[in-house]
C-alpha cells in the first residue's frame, strides 16, 4: 500500500535557502502534512512547519505545494502520482522565518486598520433581530479561516512589498464587505476602502476566489459589490450621502 | 545567558481560546493592563474547531426552555458529579454571554422570527445549541478576537498605541509559573520561533489552556493539547479533580488512517443522522439505560416522529448523552457487528435531501469529501469513539475562578468541576464565556486588592531556565527521543486508560507510566532552540506525563462506572461515589490522589428535580436530609 514518495522541501530562513530532496514513505490516505510530519521525526526533526488541527478549520498551514497556495492537510497524497516530485516551499509574499513557515504579521496589521463592528445604538443584547437572508451575505465571508492564501496569492502584493502598505489584501476588503453587509452594523468603511485599504488596486482577476480553501467567492461576492457601491457614490451623492449601502430595509 | 527579555503585566492570561480571549477582554474593561499568551497563532485555538454550537437557555425555539432545565440537563448529563453552583451560574448566565457576541459582531443562524436559531444536541431537552452551520467554533472566537482588536483600536485612538493595555503574544509557550512566597509573581516561557526566554511579571495569572487529548492515540484534539495548563497548576501547588473523567466522543473518523479521530460533529444525529451496525441495525434501541427510558424512544417509529414533534414524541436514542453511545458504538464493533474499519455507520444520506445537507453540515461534507472520498449526501459515515474532551481540571471557586494558589485563576477545559463526570455537547462554549468573564474578573479583583506586588526571584528563574534546556544536555546514556516517548505515552493510554478500563490495565498503566517517566528524564533533543519542534515536544512530553498519571491513578481508585469513567470490573454507578471527589496533588515528583467529600447541592437545586429521579443518584441519607 504505501511507496517511497520524492518530496523536494524549502529549507532555511530569513538568510535565504533552498529546496532538499528527500525520499519518504507514503501511505494510504494520507495529506501532505502527514508526510512533513514524518519527515520530522524520522529525517529532519527540526524542520519548521505550522499546524493545529490538521482538519481544515484554523488556517494554519498554508504552503505552497508545487508552486500552488494551498493547505498542507487537505491536499491529499492521491492527487499526485507515485513517481511525481511534490514540491513544498513556504507562501511567497510573506517573508520566511524558517523552513516552511512564514512571518504572517502583516495580515494582523491591516486586521487591525479596519473598524471594527459598530453595535447599534439603543438596542439591548438581546433585542438584536436579523433574518437569515440578511445575514447569510456576511456569513459566507465568516466562513473564512484566515489562512491568508488569497492575500498570499494576489498579484498586487505578491511581488510587490511596496503595496503592502496601501494594500488590506482581499482577506480584509473582504472583512471590510463583510461589516457593511452585516445588517446591525453603523460605521460607514466605503471611502475608506478605496482611500485607505486600496480597493482600486484590485482589478478583479479572481486569483483570490480560485485558492480559498473555504470556497468563497471573494471576488464576485465581496470586492465587486465594494467597487460598484464606491463607483456609485462618486457620482451619486445622494447614494454618497444616503443610507448604509447594501441594507435592504 | 542571553539578556532574559522580559514583560510586566496586571493580568497575565495563558491561552487564546475562547476562555482566554473572554478573560481577557474583561480583565482589560476592569482597567487592568493585560496580556494574553498562546502556543500557536492568534484566531487559531482549539475553540476554532468547535463545531456543534453553543449551548444557552435562550428558548428561541422552544419558549418552555429556561435556566432550570438548562441545569437539570447539565447535572443529568454529569450524572450528578457536577459542581451545582458552577453548573448553575453556567446555566443562568450563558444566554447574556451568547448576546454579548452579538455586540462583537457574531452572526449566528436565525430563526423565522429573527432571534438566534438553536438546535438539538445529545442531552439537552430543548433546542438549545446557537449556531453558525458548523462552524460555531469559528465565530465565537473570530467573535472575541475582533473584540480584542475593537479594544486594541479604542486604545490607540486614546494613547497612540494599539497595545497599550491588551496585547497578544502568539507562537509563545509557557513552561512554568514563577512564585513568590506560595503566590503568583509570573511565568516563564520560550518564543517557539527563536527559543529565546522570556520572563512575564504578573501578580494574577488567568490559566485558559483547553485540554490534554494528545496523551491519547486516537483523538479530536490538536497538537496544542498537551495538559499544560493542568501540568502547570499542580506544579504550582493547586489541585486537580475530577481527572478520571474523560471524553470520549461517540463519533470520530476511522479511515484512512492519517484522519483516524477528526471529529464528525454531533449535528449529524441532532439534525437526523442515524447509527447503524454491519446488519444495517439502529443499534441504539438496545442501549437505553434505565434512568434515561422515560426521555428516549424505544422504536423507530417514535424516533424518527420526534424531530417535528417533540412534544408527544420521546427523542431518538441516537442523542443520549455521549459517554452512552460511545460505550454502545465499542460493543457493536466488540461483538463483531462492525463497519471494515472498526467503526458503525453513521448516515444522514438517506434522512435528510442532498441540499439540506449541505446547507446544514457544510464542512462535514467538505472533510468527508476532502479526506475520505466520502460524499455524506449520498453514502453513510464510517465513525468511532475519539478522545475529545476532559472534564477534569484546576479546582476552582466556581465564583471567580481562583485556584487555591493566590494569584492563580483557572477556565474552559483546563478548570474542573462543572461537567462534572460528562460534558454535554455545546456546554464548553459556553462553560468558556461564563467563566472565562468570572475569571478575568476574578483576577482584576485579585489585583486590585493586593497592597504590593509578588516579586519573580533570580533563583526561581534560573531554575524555569535549566528544566527548559535540560533536553539540550541530556543524558549522554541512552538518550530517549521524545517521538518515541510520546508514541509510547499515547498508546499507554488508548489502551490502558481508555474507553473501558479494568484494574489490572490501570495498574499496568501507572507503571507503565512510571517507566517513561524516568525515560523522559533522559530525553535528549538535537539542534539548537530556534523553531525545534522535538524540544517542544521533549518539553510538552513532562507536562504530558503528569497529566496522564493524575488520569490514571484517579481512575484506578474511583471503583464504580460513571460518565467518561466506564470500568469492566465495576460496571454500576455507586451513589456512594457520587459523594466523593478525587483530588490530585503534586508531591515531589509524584502525584498524589486523595478522596474529598462532595459539597452537597444547595436545596432549592435539589427541588428542581423529581424525588423519584434523585433516587437513583442519591443515597439514602442524602434523600432523606
Ligand atoms: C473538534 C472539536 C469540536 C468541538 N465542538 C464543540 C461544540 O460544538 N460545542 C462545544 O461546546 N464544545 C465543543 N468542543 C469542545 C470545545 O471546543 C473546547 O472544549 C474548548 O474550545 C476549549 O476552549 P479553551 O478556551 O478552554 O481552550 P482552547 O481553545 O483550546 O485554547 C487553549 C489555548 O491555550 C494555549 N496554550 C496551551 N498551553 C499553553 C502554554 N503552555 N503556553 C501558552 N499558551 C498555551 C493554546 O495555544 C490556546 O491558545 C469541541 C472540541 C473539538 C476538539
Ligand atoms: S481579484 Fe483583486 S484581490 Fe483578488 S487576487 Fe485579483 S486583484 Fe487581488
Ligand atoms: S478568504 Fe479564503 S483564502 Fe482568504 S484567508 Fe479567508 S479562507 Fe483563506
Ligand atoms: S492545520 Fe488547520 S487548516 Fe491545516
Amino acid at each position: 500500500m504505501g511507496y517511497q514518495g520524492h518530496f523536494r522541501v524549502w529549507r532555511g530562513s530569513a538568510e535565504g535557502g533552498g529546496l532538499e530532496d528527500f525520499t519518504v514513505e507514503v501511505n494510504e490516505g494520507e495529506v501532505v502534512l502527514d508526510v512533513i510530519h514524518r519527515l520530522q521525526a524520522t529525517q529532519t526533526p527540526d524542520l519548521a512547519v505550522r499546524w493545529n488541527c490538521k482538519a481544515g478549520k484554523c488556517g494554519s498551514c498554508s504552503a505552497e505545494i508545487n508552486g500552488k497556495p494551498r493547505l498542507l492537510c487537505m491536499t491529499r497524497m492521491s492527487v499526485f502520482a507515485e513517481d511525481e516530485t511534490v514540491t513544498v516551499t513556504p507562501m511567497r509574499t510573506f517573508p520566511v522565518i524558517r523552513d516552511l513557515v512564514t512571518d504572517v504579521s502583516y495580515n494582523y496589521r491591516k486586521a487591525r486598520e479596519i473598524p471594527a463592528f459598530k453595535p447599534p445604538e439603543g438596542v439591548a443584547p438581546g433585542e438584536y433581530r436579523m433574518q437569515q437572508v440578511d445575514v447569510e451575505r456576511s456569513q459566507e465571508f465568516r466562513k473564512c479561516i484566515e489562512c491568508f492564501l488569497c492575500n498570499n496569492t494576489c498579484h498586487v502584493i505578491r511581488d510587490h512589498e511596496e503595496n503592502k502598505e496601501s494594500f488590506a489584501g482581499p482577506r480584509f476588503l473582504m472583512r471590510v464587505a463583510e461589516l457593511e453587509m452585516h445588517p446591525l452594523d453603523e460605521a460607514d468603511r466605503v471611502q475608506q476602502a478605496q482611500s485607505s485599504h486600496g480597493l482600486g488596486l484590485c482589478n478583479i482577476t479572481k486569483c483570490c476566489t480560485e485558492v480559498c480553501p473555504e470556497h468563497i467567492k471573494i471576488t464576485d461576492n465581496a470586492l465587486i459589490p465594494m467597487k460598484e457601491r464606491v463607483a456609485d457614490r462618486r457620482y451619486d451623492p445622494i447614494v454618497w450621502l444616503g443610507n448604509k449601502l447594501f441594507r435592504r430595509s | 545567558m542571553p539578556e532574559l527579555e522580559r514583560h510586566s503585566f496586571d493580568v497575565l492570561v495563558i491561552g487564546a481560546g475562547g476562555a482566554g480571549l473572554r478573560a481577557a477582554i474583561e480583565a482589560r474593561e476592569h482597567g487592568m493592563r493585560t496580556a494574553v499568551l498562546c502556543k500557536s497563532l492568534f484566531g487559531k485555538a482549539h475553540t476554532v474547531m468547535a463545531e456543534g454550537g453553543i449551548a444557552a437557555a435562550m428558548g428561541n425555539v422552544n419558549s418552555n426552555d429556561n435556566w432550570q432545565v438548562h441545569f437539570r440537563d447539565t447535572m443529568r448529563g454529569g450524572k450528578f458529579l457536577n459542581n451545582w453552583r458552577m453548573a448553575e451560574l453556567h446555566a443562568k448566565e450563558a444566554p447574556d454571554r451568547v448576546w454579548e457576541l452579538e455586540t462583537y459582531g457574531a452572526l449566528f443562524d436565525r430563526t423565522k422570527d429573527g432571534r438566534i436559531s438553536q438546535r438539538n444536541f445529545g442531552g439537552h431537552e430543548y433546542p438549545r445549541l446557537a449556531h453558525v452551520g458548523d462552524r460555531t467554533g469559528l465565530e465565537l472566537i473570530r467573535s472575541l478576537q475582533q473584540k480584542v482588536v475593537s479594544l486594541q483600536q479604542d486604545d490607540f485612538a486614546e494613547t497612540g498605541d494599539y497595545e497599550s493595555r491588551l496585547r497578544v503574544f502568539q507562537e509563545f509557550t509557557v513552561t512554568d509559573l514563577v512564585l513568590d512566597d506560595g503566590r503568583v509573581a509570573g511565568a516563564f516561557g520560550y518564543w517557539r520561533e527563536s527559543g529565546r526566554f522570556v520572563l512575564f511579571e504578573a501578580p494574577a495569572v488567568v490559566l485558559a489552556t483547553g485540554g490534554i487529548g494528545k496523551s491519547f492515540k486516537v483523538t479530536s484534539n490538536s497538537w496544542e493539547y498537551t495538559g499544560d495548563g493542568h501540568a502547570l497548576a499542580l506544579r504550582a501547588g493547586a489541585s486537580l479533580i475530577n481527572m478520571e473523567f474523560v471524553q470520549f466522543h461517540p463519533t470520530g473518523m476511522v479511515w484512512p488512517p492519517s484522519v483516524k479521530g477528526i471529529l464528525v460533529t454531533e449535528s449529524v444525529r441532532g439534525d437526523g443522522g442515524v447509527l447503524r451496525n454491519s446488519d444495517g441495525k439502529r443499534f441504539m434501541f438496545d442501549y437505553i439505560p434505565e434512568v434515561f427510558k422515560d426521555k428516549y424512544a424505544d422504536n423507530e417509529a417514535e424516533a424518527d416522529r420526534w424531530y417535528t414533534d417533540p412534544g408527544n414524541n420521546r427523542r431518538p436514542p441516537e442523542l443520549l448523552p455521549r459517554d452512552e453511545v460511545a460505550r454502545a458504538i465499542n460493543s457493536e464493533v466488540k461483538a463483531g457487528r462492525g463497519s471494515e474499519h472498526g467503526g458503525v455507520f453513521l448516515d444522514v444520506s438517506t434522512r435528510l435531501p442532498a441540499e439540506e445537507i449541505m446547507r446544514r453540515l457544510p464542512s462535514m461534507h467538505h472533510q468527508f469529501k476532502e479526506l475520505a472520498d466520502v460524499d455524506i449526501t449520498a453514502q453513510p459515515m464510517e465513525v468511532g469513539p475519539t478522545c475529545h474532551y476532559v472534564m477534569g481540571g484546576v479546582r476552582v471557586d466556581p465564583d471567580t475562578g481562583a485556584s487555591s494558589v493566590p494569584g492563580l485563576f483557572a477556565a474552559g477545559e483546563v478548570s474542573g468541576g462543572m461537567h462534572g463526570s460528562n460534558r454535554l455537547g455545546g456546554n464548553s462554549l459556553s462553560d468558556l464565556l461564563v467563566f472565562g468573564r468570572r475569571a478575568g474578573a476574578g483576577a482584576s479583583d485579585y489585583v486590585a486588592g493586593l497592597s504590593a506586588r509578588p516579586v519573580c526571584s533570580d533563583e526561581a528563574v534560573a531554575e524555569a531556565e535549566r528544566t527548559a534546556v535540560a533536553p539540550f544536555s541530556g543524558s549522554d546514556a541512552g538518550g530517549e527521543n521524545p517521538y518515541t516517548l510520546h508514541m509510547e505515552l499515547q498508546q499507554a493510554m488508548n489502551d490502558l486508560v481508555g474507553i473501558i478500563r479494568r484494574a489490572e490495565e490501570m495498574e499496568q498503566a501507572v507503571e507503565r507510566l512510571e517507566e517513561l517517566k524516568r525515560r523522559a528524564a533522559t530525553v535528549v533533543v538535537e539542534g539548537h532552540r530556534q523553531f525545534n519542534p522535538g524540544w517542544h515536544l521533549a518539553l510538552d512530553l513532562r507536562n504530558m506525563l503528569l497529566v496522564s498519571e493524575c488520569v490514571a491513578r484517579a481512575a484506578l481508585l474511583r471503583t464504580e462506572s460513571r460518565g467518561g469513567h466506564t470500568r469492566d470490573d465495576y460496571p454500576s454507578m455507586d451513589a456512594e461515589w457520587r459523594r466523593k471527589l478525587l483530588v490530585c496533588t503534586l508531591s515531589g515528583s509524584s502525584v498524589e490522589v486523595v478522596e474529598e467529600p462532595q459539597v452537597p447541592i444547595r436545596p432549592d437545586l435539589l427541588e428542581l428535580f423529581e424525588h423519584s429521579e434523585l433516587q437513583k443518584y442519591l443515597t439514602a441519607d442524602e434523600l432523606e436530609g
